[in-house]
Parts: C-alpha cells; structure tokens; sequence
C-alpha cells in the first residue's frame, strides 16, 4: 500500500504543475483572442476614451506578463480576485455555481452509471440475442442526437406536453433537497441518454473481449453458470477499461455540461465560463478552468489507482 | 345601451369576469365578436395591482452589472427601466414625455437647456430629488475618467449646473434641439448622490421596484416600491427576470406557464406559437434594423455605382418574407423608419439585376466578386441573410463568397474592420441621434467610413434649428443622400416580436423604441 | 468506411502465412455470408452512406444551396419539403452525407492515428515518455472540450482543415486514454515481458503483441468516436462556430431545425435519424468484428 500512496503524492505533485500549465494556456488562449473586456462589454458602443478609461480602471493597460504574474501572486495567497465585468468575489460568484454543477453531475452520474454497467453486462450476457441488439440500437440512437435536441424532446414530450416536469432548472441556493432533486430530473435524464451508450457499450465489449480467455474457457468448461462467469469471472479483468470511461464520463458530466445549462437555464459553471470567455474577464475563466482541470486531475488519479488495484501487476511496470 | 355602459364600469373596475360581461352582453344584444372586443378594450384601460411577474429574456449575461455606465442589453435595460427613472421618458405613443423633468426650454441658439425637476420625489433609500443628484448622475458618463458607453451621448456636454435645487442648467458646445431626447437613453439614469458623486452599483433610484437580489446571468428580484411618485405605473407585486438565452428553453418557459412574458420569439416557429389561445405575440414595427456596412474607403466600395449595384441586388421582400416570416418591413438604405418622426417616403428601392449590371458597367466593371463577412452575431439570421443574398447577386452577375465568422468578438474582430460585414440598429428616437450615431463623418461607428459633405453640412444645421418645417426639409434631403450615396444597404427593419400571456394585460400602444414595451413592461405591463 | 476495420482485423491474424489476393477475397465473401443479419445490415447502410457521399451531386435533385421554393413546404411536391430558407430538404440531406461523414471519419481517423500510437508508446516505454504523454493530455483534457475549441477555432478560423485538425487533437487526448489503460494491462501480461526478454524491438512488439490484443475496445470506440465526432460540430454550432455555410452538414440541421421539435414537428429529426442510423450501422459491423476477434463460437 505504501507504494500507492507514494504514487498518489507524486500525482498530486505533477497535478499541480498541470493546474499551473492549463492557467498559463488559459491565459494565452485569452490574450489571443481579439478584444478584451472593456471592448466587449461596450461593444457598439466603445470609443477610444471610454476603452481607455475602462482598461485604466480594470489595469488591463499593463502588460500581459505583469497582470498574469500579478494573479497568479494572488492565487498563491488563495485569493482568486475579483470579476472584471462586475467585481464580485470569485470565491463568492463560484461557490454556489460549483456546488449546482457537482450536485446535477451527480444526480445524473446516480442514474446512468448503475444502469449502464448493468446494460453492459446484460448485454454481454445474452450478446447476439434480441435483447442485446435492442438495447445497442435505443443507446446508440440516444447518443446520435445532439444533447440539446434530446433536451427539447424531454421538455416537449415531459413538460409541454403532459406538464409533469418544469422546463427551467433555475433552482437557488435555498431550494429544498427533494425539491431539487424533482426540478433537476428533466436535465439529469438528459445527461443520462448522452452517457449510458457509451459506458454500456465499452462495458459489453471489455467483457465480451475476455470471454476468449483461457481461464474463462476453463471455467466454462468446470461447468459454471453464464452469469457466474461474467461477474466473478471476466468482470474484474474488465473492470481497468470499465472504469476509465466511467471516469471519462463523469468528468464531462461535471465539465460538458455547457448546452444542457443553456437549454434548462440551470445556474452552473458552464454557462458561467461561457459568458466570461465571450467577456474576456480573465479572473472568472481561470478559475472556472482551474477548478474544472483539478476534477480532471482527481478524477484520472482515481482511475489510475482503481485500475490498479485491480490489476496490481501494474505497479511494477519492467 | 345603457346597460352595456354600466356593464363596461364593471368590467373597467375589475369586479367582473370576462365570462360574466360576455353572459350579460350577449343577453343585452350584443354580438358574440362584438362583446369579446369590447370587453377586451375596457379590460385593458383598467389596470391592477398585484401579482407576481415572471419574465424572460434573451440576452443577458453572468458579466452584467448594475452600471448604468456598461448597460448593455435588454435584461439589463429593463432593470434599469424598473428601478432608476431618467429626466424624460418616451411614453408607449412614442412621444417624449417628462419623467423625473417636469418640463424644459432652450435658448434660441438649443445651446443652453434648463430642466425643471419634479417635486416630491424619493429614492428607494429615502433621499429626495435634488438639482444635485442629476449633475452626479451625468457626470459619471463624463470626463476623462468615465468608462461609460454614453460617453458620446454627452459628449456636446459643456458644463452642467444647479440654479436652486429644482432646476439644472446644461450648457452644450454646439446646438441640439434634441437634447431632451438624449437624456431618456438607458445608460443615463439619474441615481442618487452622495458628496457629488453616485454609487453606480448599488441598484437605489427612484423607480417603480426595488431590487432585492441581482445574480448576474441567472435572475433578478425586484419588489414593487410603496412610495412610486408616478400614477398608474407599476402594478405588479414582485418581479423574477430571468435570464432565458436558448429560444427554445424560453419559449416553452412561456408555454408551461414558467414564465408570463418573453421578447424575441423565433420567427421560424412563431406561426406555431400563434396557435396556442393562451398567448399573445406582438409585432411591434420600430427603428431597429439590420445593415450591411460596406467600408467607403476600400476598393471596390469607394465607388458609388458598385455600391449602388449591391444596393439593387439584394432582394428586400424575399428577406423580410423568409428572414423575417413577414415580421418586418423593407428598409430603404437608409436609417429613419417609417413610424418615426422626420420620415421621408422616398421612392422604394428594388431587386432590380439588369439596372445592378448597369451600375456594374458604368464602374467598369463586367462581374464582381466580394467577400461578406456574415455572423449571427450581428443579428438573429445575419448568415442565412448572406446566403440568400449571394443567391439574388449571383442573377446579376455578382459573386458574393460569404464569410461565416464566430460569434465570439464580432463587434472588435469584424464589424468595421473586414471591408464588407453584417450589423444592426437598436435604432434611436430622433434622426439627428441615428445620424450623429452611425453616419456622420466623424462618428466613432461610421460603420460605413462614408464622408459626405453635404450630408455632414446639413447634419449640424439641422441639429441646432428649432423651426419644425425647414428642419424636416432637411431630414428628408439627408434621406436621400444617405440611400442614394450611402455606403450602408439597409435591406430591412425588424420588427420587435415579444409574447406574452394572455394572463398579462398592457395598454393598447406598445412603445416601438425598443423591445418589450420600450423596455418599460415592468412598469407599465399588469396581471389581468 | 470499412477499411479501417480491416486493416485492424489483419494485424490480428498476423500469424498465419501471406495468402493469395484472389483466396483472400473469397475468404471475405465467405466471411461476409456467414456474418449475422445485423451486420449485412450495418455494412448495408455504410455502403449506402458512401454511395451517397460519392455521389451525392447525380443523385441530389437540386443544388446544394439552390433555393427551390418557399420556405417550410411540407412533404410531397419536394419529396422531404423545404428547409428554413426554402432548400430543398432531400438535397440537403444528400450532400450533409458527404460533409458530414467525410469529416467525421477523416477526423476520426487522425484522432485515433495520434491518439492511440500515442496511448500504446506511453504503455510498452512507460517512465518518462508515460509521465510527459500523460499530462500533455492531462493538460489539454484538464481544458473543457468545448471552451478549447472555441478558443482554438476563434484563434485560428473555421476552415475545414482547422476544425479536422482541432478535433482531432482534441478527441485523440481520449483515445489515448483508452488505448493506454488497455496497453497496460497487456504489457504487465508474461508474453509481452518474454518478448522483451528475447530483445524485440518496440515496433515489433506494438504490432505482434500489443495491438492484436487492445483491437476490439479501441475499435469498439472507434464506433463512438466517430459519432461524437458529429455531435461536437453540432454544438460547435450551437456556439456559432461549426462548418461554412451554405455547406449542408447534419448537426447543424439539426440546430437550424431544432425549435420545430418544440410543436412536435418531426423535420429536426431527419438530420438526428441519417445519423442515428449511420452510428447504428456502423456499431453493428463493430459488434460482428469484436465477436469474431473475441474468438468466441457463440
């Protein structure tokens, strides 16, 4: 165990410089774009005095190295600095955000993991069969539609139609649990029909992919039952490539969210770096990246040491 | 007949239902049509009090603030419409009208203004009005220090000064009989002041809500203020205006009952929504419309037979058929609606390919081959606009290649710097505003870098005279110039197309400067 | 389309001595017969995509941007109406076949190419060349997919060849994942270690050891892939970025259409079905590929 938890620490070490490199992309990514802030937020309106004036006031005028310098000086202080466009606290503008964003990703990651493995695993079961073909063409299908569109037919045919669910998510701080949990199911559903397919598929094909295997064969040939087989049999050989798209799909239930917020009005950090993007306002953006790169990082970590656990002869490579 | 009139006070004075009236009118000999109509004109002239409004619009944005200086869009016009009030107001006839001015007088040169303010009025922290809270409230769109998007609104801006505490006195540089319309534009609400200054994000003016909780981009609370100054506006008990960016999440909001009320409906669909008994859309014809800047400076537009080639190929009335589903009208190249004041009704201009390839010769010209720069960023269709478009100039021996640009930073990266792009115009209220705006020579978004004279010439003579009929003379030659010789092809005004439920009343008029009711439905709509 | 699949199938029958061209095609034919009805389908459809593709200016009634008649006509005179600008709706379609699957399957194509030589070095070389692989994509899937291409493609424009290759890049970085998590678990495998032993070189062990064995998940993702590949211009669109018009793709019919869908109008779903149907087919031919290589008989 002590080799994973050395593993672990030189992760989180290497994490950070990640965390350090996506801020540095970030930030050119920003500079490079044309405009900036004071432009897009005057828009047709700008005039040369004002944009100067506003870049005065925000320190925009300074050069790129010392505002990125001057930021990141802050963060080491764990402060994140203000909004450009309307000086509210990052901490403040994004706590509320990111707990909306993590509380639907998990709602939804509730609903498609559990019936995604087990899709997976049925499908493997009785692969070939009509039930196997059945569930191939309704997941694959779900995925061939854009998740907006998929959000529009839920909403026409749950919340236009027979008027059972809202078609905002626009819930609020103080919105109650269960309250929650009903207004979110419309996007979680969504989110669902976009993740299943591709977690079930990877599942049914990692299983099916060792049923070839010599000590499967040996199993099969003791007699086991079919079921039997899969789960305590090829399963847990399966489970490295299971798990990696599992996190693969969580990730971007926490990151990819973007559209659904959009279309369900859902207050997250999606449409919140959108807009900041649109806006240039540097602050925001970093810390919406910074935030959704460190998912990215925990997550990956997860499923490097689960996939070894599984698989331990992973720790020793040579 | 008497007892209709008795029936319409009723009615008038909410005490009786639609059904009840229809029943009783019916009964009185009226037709069935003709006791819906009346019912619904008496019902409409009486407002209520109450009710909790739910609204939502398009565009607005987690980087929004409550700076009047930065107001941008719609939501937060409409903010700014509930919670501050402006010295004048453009009233749902589309007259000015005295809001927090009573009224105003011009020297005879309109070099000097004086406006008298209205007495008895509070801001929502308890100030009353005074000459001093408008000068701060200026100011903070002047000077060298001012990051406000107003700033060339109040550039001509002298001198402001307080004679006594109900009377402010601005000084200009040159003369504008239309001063007291620019002080009704939505960046320059009068906040109140505090050791000469205004604090621009606190949210506290004199209007009819108070705001109780902004969240940037998601929603906003306003509550209705008990001690409104002004009668008969403001009804509604509380307000939630929110933030719908996705046509589709916002019209089904509307048709779910999420919402009551939502501004720009898409087109493509409207017919459908029309069909729902619950909802009502408006078409409201105003000063907004959609151009096609070409760069004066710039080979091949510095020549006025090319431009006026590209003028008479583009098809007007199959654009404002299928870009517009008829929600609209032709413009003309040039800027003043028909609705407006100062119009002139010059002959239409239209598709015309053998008079395009007449102009194409006479520039020397055998074909034309042009880049546009197209994004729906410049307005709701701008791409589909170019693709129809180049699909019209093709017939007269003109080859548009459109150019689809992103969304993101259109206004810095494309409009106004790639010779020929797409834009559009909120429109202003007086033609001397649109033309100072976007064609005079030295104005800062000439988007078509056009400099001409005689226009420019008659633009500042015609500012400065306050005798009606010469002054619509000029209007009407600065017309057109501005069609024939202009660098812009105005091909359409877009009609503002708001829905509503039918749960909301409003009075008969809707403002057409500006959409949702000149952004003043908070104040002026009600829950029937 | 097909090609990919059989180029992967033959690394896995290395083994077995060259055969002659013309055995080798009966061999397929033979194949091909005995395949389940699922998979004839699949490779039905995929042929009937390319034939399209290929030839979609001889099929198509009109041109691809013509403007034939009035806007929203409904089904009959043009055989699928006409579009929000009064295109003809079939022809559309038609043409969005070859832009769509062209650069979807390019796109794929590259994705896999860099992400999944990538993957595998980074598992059989492991210490540094693991350790930079990895957070070089680390880093750029750290980056929202589509905050990334916005940035990328308002930087660099929207040309056909820069979306292929932004991506392309950017989906490769997943591929990776995969194909190295999967690599890892054959590398530790005693046969790879033998053949390290025996001092093989690393290309040898790619080819003969690696790849034959983490074939069927990476082609099962291909299967994916391909399909999100569509989704991601589709949503590029919803951003305002996507192809040139009036260049015809799916996703973005999709979106032009989409708000129909609101008064249960079925025309946005003519687009999202010609994908469907595509992803559907295509995933069938991998499901008959993974069942042949998983050597299964049943």
């Amino acid at each position: 165990m002590g080799t994973i938890l050395k593993l672990i620490a030189k992760r989180l070490a290497t994490g950070l410089v990640v965390l350090w490199l996506v801020s540095l992309i970030i930030f050119s990514g920003l500079e490079f774009l044309p405009g900036d802030l004071a432009q897009e937020i005057l828009g047709q309106s700008a005039t040369p005095e004002s944009l100067a004036a506003f870049r005065k006031e925000l320190g925009l005028d300074q050069p790129m190295h010392t505002r990125y310098l001057k930021w990141l000086g802050g963060v080491f202080h764990g402060d994140f600095g203000k909004s450009l466009s309307n000086q509210r606290q990052i901490s403040e503008l994004i706590g509320v955000r990111f707990a909306n964003t993590m509380f639907l990703a998990s709602l939804a990651a509730i609903i498609a993991v559990p019936i995604a493995l087990t899709l997976g695993i049925l499908a493997a079961l009785y692969r070939n069969t009509f039930f196997d073909r059945l569930i191939n063409v309704l997941t694959l299908s779900s995925i061939s539609f854009p998740e907006f569109f998929i959000a529009y037919i839920l909403i026409y045919l749950f919340s236009v139609k027979i008027n059972f669910f809202p078609s905002l998510a626009n819930i609020s701080p103080d919105t109650p649990l269960w309250d929650r949990v009903y207004i979110c199911l419309l996007p979680a559903m969504t989110l669902t029909l976009v993740v299943v397919a591709h977690m079930m598929r990877l599942t049914r094909a990692s299983i099916i992919n060792l049923l070839a295997s010599p000590y499967i064969e040996m199993a099969k040939l003791k007699g086991l039952k079919k079921a039997r087989i899969i789960l305590y049999h090829a399963l847990p050989n399966a489970l490295a490539p299971i798990i990696n798209v599992v996190v693969l799909n969580l990730a971007y239930l926490i990151v990819g969210v973007v559209i659904v917020e959009v279309v369900f009005v859902y207050p997250g950090l999606g449409q919140l770096i959108v807009d900041s993007v649109q806006k240039r306002d540097m602050p925001v953006v970093q810390a919406c990246s910074l935030i959704f790169a460190a998912t990215y990082v925990l997550l990956n970590l997860t499923a490097d040491i689960l996939s070894i656990i599984t698989n331990p002869r992973m720790l020793y490579p040579k | 007949m008497s007892n209709l009139r008795k029936l319409e006070k009723l009615v008038s004075a909410g005490k009786m239902s639609r059904r009840e009236f229809m029943g009783a009118a019916i009964a009185a000999g009226v037709s069935v049509t003709m006791a819906g109509s009346i019912f619904s004109s008496v019902a409409e002239a009486a407002p209520k009090q109450g009710g909790h409004f739910k609204c939502g619009i398009g565009a607005g944005s987690t980087t929004d603030s409550l700076d009047p200086a930065t107001t941008l869009q719609t939501y937060t016009q409409m903010i700014n419409n509930g919670a501050y009030n402006y010295l004048t107001e453009i009233d749902n006839h589309n007259k000015l009208i005295g809001e927090l001015a009573t009224s105003w007088e011009a020297s005879k040169d309109a070099k000097t203004w004086r406006f008298k303010l209205r007495k008895g009025v509070t801001f929502h922290n308890g100030k009353s009005l005074d000459a001093d809270d408008v000068i701060a409230s200026i100011n903070h769109h002047r000077g060298k220090d001012s990051k406000s998007a107003a700033k060339p609104i109040v550039k001509a801006v002298k001198d402001i000064k307080a004679d006594g505490k109900e009377t402010v006195i601005f000084e200009l540089s040159g003369g504008n009989a239309d001063f007291p319309f620019l002080m009704s534009d939505y960046h320059l609400p009068i906040l109140p002041a505090k050791d000469g200054k205004i604090n621009a994000t606190s949210g506290i003016g004199s209007g009819a809500y108070i705001i109780e909780k902004f969240d940037p981009g998601v929603t906003t609370h306003l509550k209705r203020n008990p001690d409104y100054w002004k009668k008969g506006r403001g009804h509604f008990d509380t307000i939630e205006h929110l933030v719908i960016a996705d046509v589709a999440a916002r019209t089904n909001a509307l048709q779910t009952g999420a919402i009551h009320a939502m501004d720009r409906c898409d087109l493509k669909t409207v017919h459908l929504l029309k069909r729902n008994k619950k909802i009502e859309v408006l078409k409201v014809v105003g000063a907004q419309h959609y151009t096609l800047p070409m760069n004066a400076t710039v080979a091949p537009f510095d020549n006025n037979d090319v431009r006026l080639a590209l003028k008479l190929a583009i098809d007007r009335e199959a654009l404002v058929e299928t870009i517009l589903r008829g929600y609209g009208a032709v413009g003309n190249d040039q800027p003043i609606g028909s609705a407006q004041p100062y119009y002139a009704k010059l002959p239409q201009r239209k598709y015309d390919p053998d008079k395009a390839r007449f102009h194409l010769k006479k520039a020397g010209l055998g074909s034309l081959k042009v880049e546009l720069a197209a994004a729906d960023a410049a307005f709701s269709g701008a791409v589909d606009t170019a693709v129809l478009y180049k699909e019209h100039a093709a017939k007269c021996g003109i080859d548009i290649t459109v150019n689809r640009v992103p969304n993101d930073g259109y206004w810095s990266n494309t409009w106004m710097k790639k010779p020929w792009s797409m834009s559009y115009w909120g429109g202003r209220a007086t033609p001397d505003w649109m033309f100072s705006v976007a064609f005079a020579a030295d104005a800062e978004w000439n988007e078509g870098f056009w400099k001409h004279e005689k226009f420019n010439k008659l633009l500042v003579e015609a500012r400065a005279e306050l005798d009606e009929a010469k002054r619509a003379q000029m209007y009407a030659e600065m017309q057109k110039i501005v069609s024939d010789e202009g660098s812009v092809i105005i091909p359409m005004f877009a009609a503002y197309v708001p829905a509503l439920s039918k749960k909301i009343g409003h009075d008969a008029a809707i403002s057409a400067d500006r959409d949702m009711d000149g952004t003043k439905a908070f104040e002026r709509w009600w829950m029937a | 389309m097909t090609q990919p699949i059989k180029t992967m199938g033959e690394s896995t029958d290395a083994v077995p001595p060259p055969i002659r061209e013309t055995s080798r095609f009966k061999n397929a034919l033979q194949e091909l017969k005995k395949a389940p009805l699922t998979a004839k389908f699949g490779l039905l459809v995929i042929s009937a995509y390319i034939f399209v593709a290929l030839f979609a200016p001889l099929i198509a009634p009109y041109g691809e941007s013509q403007i034939v008649g009035p806007e929203y006509e409904p089904w009959g005179h043009f055989v699928l109406g006409t579009d929000n600008l009064g295109r003809d709706m079939l022809t559309r379609l038609i043409y969005g076949a070859r832009n769509t699957v062209g650069i979807a399957f390019v796109t794929t194509l590259f994705a896999f190419f860099i992400g999944g030589s990538a993957g595998i070095f980074a598992a059989i070389l492991g210490g540094w060349v693991d350790s930079v692989f990895s957070r070089i994509v680390d880093i750029l899937m750290a980056i929202p997919q589509l905050i990334f291409a916005l940035l990328l493609l308002t930087i660099f424009g929207t040309s056909i060849p820069v979306l292929i290759g932004i991506i392309a890049v950017l989906d490769s970085t997943r591929v990776f994942r995969l194909a190295r998590a999967v690599s890892q678990n054959v590398v530790v495998m005693d046969y790879v270690e033998v053949a390290r032993l025996r001092g093989e070189r690393i290309g040898w062990i790619t080819l003969r050891e690696v790849l034959p064995n983490i074939t069927a998940p990476l082609v099962a993702e291909f299967g994916m892939r391909f399909c999100f590949v569509f989704l991601l211009i589709a949503g590029l669109s919803f951003l305002g970025l996507g192809l040139q018009p009036p260049t015809a793709d799916w996703g973005s019919m999709v979106r032009d259409n989409a708000t129909l869908i609101s008064y249960g109008d079925i025309t946005p779903l003519l687009p999202a079905a010609a994908i469907a149907l595509l992803t559907v087919g295509t995933n069938f031919v991998v499901d008959w590929f993974l069942h042949k290589t998983s050597g299964l008989k049943s």
